[in-house]
């Protein structure tokens, strides 16, 4: 049930993208450049989002529970670090440089797979190689080697 | 690196507010059903751990599932992705480094943190925002292009 509920969710959020224009860089790269080809659309894409969730967060708080599961997490509301502002600056960066971010990466991919899919897969090595950090991985010399030895492995197999 | 030359688009304030609420239906649906945000960096990244990889994968099935249908129905919007691939492979790097460390991106932080006036959301949010749109503006000065 929880992955039905997760696929419909998915599948729901790709058409919104795709409804909204999102999935297309030049929408979002044409909103963030405010001072010429301004194109307010976002804005209303995230007006109408924040409306919805806000009105399903506060339904939610009526419930003891997810219609699955055994209860909400508690979600961080504070903790306002460096470590928050660097990571949003950088993701800043790389989404101004070509209007993608993660949501709308994922929904393009089917549709222009040979260049999105450049994004996507540095897109997955950043999240999942700060990921390994955040477990307390080292990416020290010998632990590059490693990685690059299984990814010369797996090429020469395929 | 070749920088993305500008593409003008029209403003499409009512697709724009329909895409959103779709969006906000969506991100709404997983958290009334399994209790967990629809913050698309996290579902991806979390896709390398073992436990809660099953309704990830299927989110993440359910998005790429999306555009596959708009695209075999004709129906799919421009994807105007340009720039050399030196820099999409930087730009996706930045996106998914940054998004890791501060723990959200515009779904998780924009969307879902700014439903429930999370302070820290609304930093992200705002830092964002504002660091894309001053390399959107240095990079459509000096760009080139």
């Amino acid at each position: 049930m929880r992955v039905v509920i997760a696929f419909a969710s998915g599948l729901l959020f790709g058409a919104g993208l795709l409804v909204s224009h999102m999935a297309d860089p030049a929408k979002v790269l044409n909103f963030l450049d405010v001072a010429r080809r301004w194109d307010p659309s976002l804005a209303f894409v995230m007006g109408g989002g924040l409306i919805v969730t806000s009105l399903a967060f506060a339904l939610a708080r009526r419930r003891a529970r997810p219609l699955v599961g055994s209860g909400f997490p508690v979600l961080p509301r504070h903790g306002i670090t460096m470590r928050l502002t660097a990571g949003a600056s950088l993701f800043g960066v790389g989404w101004g440089l070509i209007g993608l971010c993660p949501g709308p990466a994922l929904v393009a991919l089917p549709l222009d797979p040979a260049r999105v899919a450049v994004f996507v897969i540095a897109m997955l090595a950043g999240l999942w190689g700060a990921r390994l950090e955040q477990y307390g991985f080292k990416w020290n010399r010998a632990a590059i080697h490693k990685a690059m030895k299984l990814l010369t492995q797996t090429k020469s197999r395929a | 690196m070749l920088l993305p030359p500008p593409v003008p688009t029209p403003f499409t304030p009512v697709l724009a507010l329909a895409g959103g609420l779709m969006i906000g239906a969506s991100a709404g649906l997983l958290w009334i059903g399994i209790g967990r945000i629809a913050g698309i960096s996290g579902i991806a990244g979390g896709l390398i751990e073992r436990a809660e990889r099953d309704w990830r994968l299927a989110f993440v099935f359910g998005l790429l599932l999306a555009g596959l249908f708009a695209r075999m129905l004709g129906i799919a919007p421009t994807i105007h992705l340009s720039g050399s691939v030196p820099l999409l492979a930087f730009a996706g790097l930045l996106v998914g480094c940054g998004t890791a460390l501060g723990g959200g991106c515009t779904s998780g932080h924009g969307i879902c943190g700014l439903s429930r006036a999370a302070p820290r959301s609304i930093v992200a949010t705002l830092v964002f925002m504002v660091v894309a749109a001053t390399v959107v503006f240095f990079t459509r000065t000096f760009g080139g292009s």
